[in-house]
């Protein structure tokens, strides 16, 4: 399997999504912006179409939207009692802009297909190269703001009594997000993204009680989705995100019954 | 001190700098508050000093933690200023709250929990000082025993418990605990005021504390400050008797 170049490439993106996604996880879990994340997931999807239509690559329309559009949804939704129907109107226009740029673009069926489920065939060393870019910029910039980042995630209270500028965190992180969302859409598509984002760190709080191991261990659950599913996909010719779904899922199931069992005891 | 020896009325003329000394750490001068047309309060003056332990009283509703907001600078004070000595960045605030979103599913250890306030540093891990210091505000807080184990699965006087230590950990000048004892029983109440008052001992830091509790406040007060409708009421802790309370209540 792995002989073949497009397996190499898959497999090699494929691990610098899944530590991205187990990083960035943890705090989109921490803050509870999964349903914003599925969201930007869509946005996503505008910004490839529009990509495609305006004859850029399609990540860097989805970067373009997404980074655009994550820092106002942000905003839009800093009220709790707004924050559902603002994401939902959003995330409407955006599947809506989404299908125009495709018709508009004359693209096939094919292309749709790619962005919204993802694609391994389709991963070029180009492609693998700009993933590492961009996994390595996010990685970066969370190690930056690390501390405050984890403050404010897991105790916002706190947080702003100590002088921690809130605002500004959640647009670097915001930002943060749009590039991770981008990044991972490369092999999930842009309709599943979300299972990285937020299903391996969701687990890996039942399991793990620091942040650090938290990370580490959405990171390995992140990975075993990716690596297996791509193994799978391989010998079935079943579309990998299905199988990582199911294995997300499945790890998201095996935390809620072990917590509850800890719990008793 | 509050800034009248016997309680009083508060005079809006009245002038904290005549109250300044080299121990004084907080002033809070004429201030007020308005929200739209409806005023939550004015004209409120008073000094507080280190080792001072204020007692913050009076209703639901009467402005305590839009006072506390205000101080912690969550609120812009619509008349009249705080200001902190020698300056508000070298004065470090310690807060308790009585609630925060700590739900029984939060993930972190206790342990973890406390050591969020160490945001300085820019490295992920803890230097080996911090991680001193966490061990230290642990043992201090009688928390080690469950240092590993989730905040989510704590006891309510545990989890206030660790809210203290993370006030803590950062050694501050200045603690205000918001109403942080309403909802735990009488002996944790105490056990929870004792650590405070070791702390208070150790540092000379001053202490704001809401509370409607009176025996607490009896216990643990240097002085006092009664928000009720009209003028309020400052003093010490002796001063703080029936008259003083039905009076607020009339």
């Amino acid at each position: 399997m792995l002989n073949y170049p497009f397996m190499q490439n898959a497999f090699a993106a494929g691990t610098l999504i899944a530590i991205v996604s187990g990083i960035v996880g943890v705090f989109v879990v921490a803050r509870n912006m999964s349903f914003l994340t599925h969201t930007l997931s869509e946005i996503g999807f505008a910004g490839a179409a529009f990509g495609l239509f305006v004859g850029w690559t399609p990540l860097a329309g989805m970067l373009l939207f997404t980074s655009v559009s994550s820092v106002a949804v942000g905003q839009l939704s800093s009220k709790a009692s707004r924050r559902e129907a603002a994401i939902t109107s959003i995330s409407a226009l955006a599947i809506g802009l989404g299908i125009l740029f495709l018709s508009l673009s004359n693209q096939n069926a094919s292309s749709a297909t790619n962005i919204l489920f993802g694609s391994v065939i389709g991963i070029s060393r180009t492609s693998v190269l700009q993933v590492a870019i961009l996994a390595l910029a996010v990685i970066v910039v969370i190690m930056a703001v690390y501390r405050s980042l984890k403050f404010d995630s897991f105790d916002a209270v706190g947080a702003r009594v100590a002088g921690i500028h809130g605002t500004t965190l959640a647009i670097i992180f915001l930002v943060a997000l749009a590039f991770s969302v981008s990044v991972a859409a490369q092999i999930v598509g842009s309709l599943l993204i979300f299972i990285l984002l937020t299903l391996p760190a969701s687990a890996a709080k039942y399991f793990a009680h620091g942040v650090g191991s938290m990370i580490g261990l959405a990171i390995l659950f992140a990975l075993i989705g990716v690596w297996l599913g791509l193994a799978l996909s391989y010998w079935t010719n079943w579309p990998v995100s299905f199988f990582i779904a199911v294995i997300e899922v499945l790890f998201y199931f095996i935390g809620l019954i072990f917590n509850r069992f800890t719990a008793r005891n | 001190m509050a800034s009248n020896e016997t309680h009083q009325k508060i005079d809006p003329n009245d002038q904290p700098d005549s109250q300044l000394t080299e121990d004084t750490i907080m002033t809070v001068d004429k201030l007020g508050m308005k929200f739209g047309q409806k005023t939550v309060f004015q004209g409120l003056t008073f000094t507080l000093k280190r080792g001072e332990f204020l007692s913050v009283l009076g209703e639901n509703g009467i402005g305590k933690t839009t006072l506390i907001r205000i101080l912690l600078q969550q609120l812009r004070p619509t008349a009249g200023e705080v200001s902190f000595l020698p300056s508000r960045s070298q004065v470090t605030i310690g807060y308790v709250p009585q609630f925060r979103n700590v739900d029984t599913e939060y993930p972190l250890t206790v342990k973890d929990f406390v050591g969020l306030a160490l945001h300085d540093h820019l490295t992920p891990w803890w230097s080996k000082h911090e991680k001193q210091r966490l061990n230290q505000v642990l043992h201090e807080t009688d928390l080690t025993r469950i240092a590993h184990t989730p905040l989510g699965r704590v006891s309510g006087g545990e989890l206030q418990k660790a809210y203290l230590a993370q006030a803590l950990i950062r050694l501050p000048q200045l603690l205000i605990l918001d109403e942080s004892t309403a909802s735990l029983d009488n002996n944790m109440k105490f056990e929870l005021l004792d650590l405070l008052k070791q702390y208070q001992q150790q540092t000379q830091a001053a202490v704001i504390f809401v509370t409607h509790d009176l025996p607490l406040t009896k216990k643990y007060s240097t002085n006092f400050l009664l928000m009720q409708p009209g003028p309020y009421q400052l003093g010490t802790i002796d001063e703080l008797n029936e008259t003083v309370l039905e009076a607020a209540h009339a």
